[in-house]
């Protein structure tokens, strides 16, 4: 109790504790205990056969697997451009500004649309693929696509600001010491914006984990092939097997709680590698 | 190695920053670019680094052109006022940085790196700190490493912009003493860039006074103290009695006052700023008389010399200070017996005249 009691300057610290514990309760933890509650009731046997499943197996690399690739791609992409806009001035710099945002704010299953329309044997881009044997369209692939579409607005934002607060004045500095402007970049900038890029990368992963709207068209959902997890949730529910749905959504749910933890860890470890507190 | 600036001139639109300017410098001294803000001393500085490249003219460095040559290569050390460490580096990793991002050939061997900034620490007296972060250290001890990373790559000049800028008052004396003290030890040609008048008159082996984007003048901190050569530079160095008015045969009539000058190629009429220092500035009681009349506003006694603060009268206002300032010893200031209130006239010994078109 001597601790609760210890004096504090800004005040309130009850309040917003107890407002903080009730929120997060009713908003996040109720709902998903209520998954994990409603897949209790199929017993250890019956969970484990609804929850390992060949066909979700598959679903469970599937989506994992591709959420991931198409997070670092993005980790990637994104940094040259935050980087290009940023740091160089250029005419529609705003329009492309504002385009960066558009895979946030565009109904998922458009995106998924116009992806299969553009990928598929006979669409723009799908038609030049298909001469080299490339599938896009109804293959994991094209989940992948999908994929690094909706994620991309993540790194961009989260990159661009730190970007921004990053005086030039580092940069200079390493000329002057001689350092190459590849050199420069390695070994300043970029270790700077590590912390903002594995947040960027977290939100990429857990948005693309969760995403359904525009993989499902693209995909082409082959049972074993291109199934992704939030499908195999959906078709249980549409087979009125609530349990064995909930007991697919209580797996992804420990899997990526584990995995963001992990993000989680990383970063403190590089706050602490760098003298912050984290 | 010598620095020479020929003709650079550099604009920021239609902001002329630089104009025109020709500077000499020979090797191994300490050099102050002193000047109000905005007079292009960091801007000069970032040129002859190479930060920033000048619309005209050249750098020559060791008697070599170094227009052309990118920052990397002109071998200058550059120290920052915001000491631009590397925050996720240790401090001794920040030192090591020059050495480490030398190409293959020419970079040493680990166990030379380490000897190298052990070295360099010992000289900034820091070595104790060589595994904290810069942002666990004060902001003395930050930019002494920054300048120990500048020091790592054994640079041909040392360029320092306001290195003390972002310092408390204490510290940067302290600072400015051990920058003397290394230079001496070093005799590495450096330059740096400061607006506070105290820093350079008390570091630098030579100043050169700036102001919109010219020099005003260049010597050693004596003369530039001792003999001011425009009136920027009277006014801008230290404590000043100004006064304006026009010449009337042997007198500069201010208001209705008038003072005595020595100078004989001005003709009557011509308005002139004149400038006396308080220990060259005496009081005369009594309202009759040669001096500009003034009201004794305070009398601050501290240590052998007293300062006496007069408030102008409204004739003497036009002058641009309302406030004069004049030193008086303890012996003739009871010989004087001056009280608070009192109007008394202050006219100087050596009363130095600018014509008012020498003023810029």
């Amino acid at each position: 109790m001597a601790y609760a009691r210890a004096k504090r300057v800004l005040p309130g610290f009850g309040l917003s504790l107890g407002f903080t514990l009730a929120y997060l309760s009713l908003i996040v933890l109720i709902p998903l205990s209520a998954v994990f509650i409603k897949s209790a009731s199929l017993g250890w046997e019956g969970f484990i056969n609804a929850a390992s499943a060949p066909r979700v197996v598959a679903s469970y690399k599937l989506s994992f697997g591709a959420s991931l690739l198409a997070a670092a791609i993005n980790v990637v992409f994104g940094l040259i451009l935050a980087w290009s806009l940023v740091r160089y001035t250029f005419p529609g710099k705003k329009l492309v500004d504002a385009l960066i945002d558009l895979p946030f704010a565009l109904p998922t299953a458009v995106a998924g649309i116009s992806l299969t329309a553009l990928y598929a044997k006979n669409g723009w881009v799908g038609q030049y693929l298909e001469p080299f044997g490339i599938k896009v369209a109804f293959t994991p692939l094209g989940i992948l696509i999908a994929l690094i579409f909706i994620g991309l607005p993540f790194i961009v934002r989260t990159v661009q600001p730190i970007l921004e607060d990053l005086d030039a004045e580092f940069e200079e500095a390493a000329a002057s010491l001689g350092a190459s402007r590849f050199q420069t970049f390695r070994r300043v900038v970029f270790p700077s914006l590590v912390p903002a890029l594995l947040t960027g990368f977290a939100l990429a992963f857990a948005r693309a984990v969760g995403e359904y709207g525009s993989v499902i068209f693209i995909a082409g959902n082959i049972p074993l092939v291109s199934e992704i997890t939030p499908l195999m949730i959906i078709t249980k529910l549409e087979q009125y097997d609530y349990e064995g749905a909930t007991a697919v959504a209580s797996v992804m749910l420990i899997v990526s709680f584990l995995l963001l933890l992990v993000i989680n860890g990383l970063q403190a470890w590089t706050a602490r590698r760098t003298g912050r507190e984290a | 190695m010598s620095i020479e600036v020929k003709n650079i001139s550099k604009s920021f639109g239609s902001f002329k920053a630089l104009d025109n300017i020709n500077l000499d410098l020979p090797r191994g001294e300490l050099i102050a670019l002193l000047g109000p803000s905005g007079c292009g001393k960091t801007t000069l500085l970032r040129i002859i680094a190479g930060l920033e490249s000048a619309d005209q003219g050249s750098i020559i460095l060791s008697g070599e052109d170094a227009s052309n040559k990118h920052v990397r290569e002109r071998q200058v050390g550059f120290v920052f006022q915001h000491y631009a460490l590397f925050r996720h580096m240790t401090v001794f990793e920040n030192v090591a940085f020059g050495l480490r991002v030398k190409p293959k050939s020419q970079r040493p061997s680990e166990k030379e790196i380490r000897a190298k900034v052990q070295r360099l620490l010992e000289l900034v007296q820091l070595d104790w700190l060589a595994d904290r972060f810069p942002a666990q250290l004060s902001g003395g001890q930050r930019q002494r490493i920054a300048l120990a990373r500048a020091l790592a790559v054994e640079p041909q000049v040392l360029l320092l912009d306001e290195p003390f800028g972002a310092l408390d008052a204490k510290v940067r004396k302290e600072l400015r003493r051990w920058l003397r003290r290394l230079h001496d030890e070093l005799h590495i040609s450096s330059v740096f860039v400061t607006h506070d008048q105290e820093e350079a008159l008390e570091v630098s082996d030579r100043i050169v006074l700036m102001n919109k984007g010219r020099i005003e003048q260049i010597g050693s901190p004596r003369e530039i103290y001792n003999e001011p050569a425009t009136s920027f530079a009277y006014s801008f160095i230290g404590t000043v009695n100004e006064f304006r008015g026009r010449i009337e045969g042997d007198y500069v009539r201010v208001g209705n006052d008038r003072l005595p000058h020595g100078r004989t190629d001005l003709s009557d009429g011509a308005s002139v700023v004149a400038f006396a220092r308080p220990h060259d500035t005496e009081i005369v009681k009594g309202s009759e008389g040669e001096g500009v009349a003034a009201k004794v506003n305070r009398i601050l006694t501290s240590g052998a010399i007293t300062r006496v603060e007069l408030i102008a009268n409204g004739d003497a206002r036009q002058g641009k200070k309302d406030y004069f300032e004049v030193e008086v010893t303890p012996n003739d200031l009871a010989a004087l017996g001056l009280a608070t209130g009192e109007a008394v006239r202050i006219k100087s010994r050596r009363l130095s005249l600018f014509g008012e078109n020498e003023r810029r």
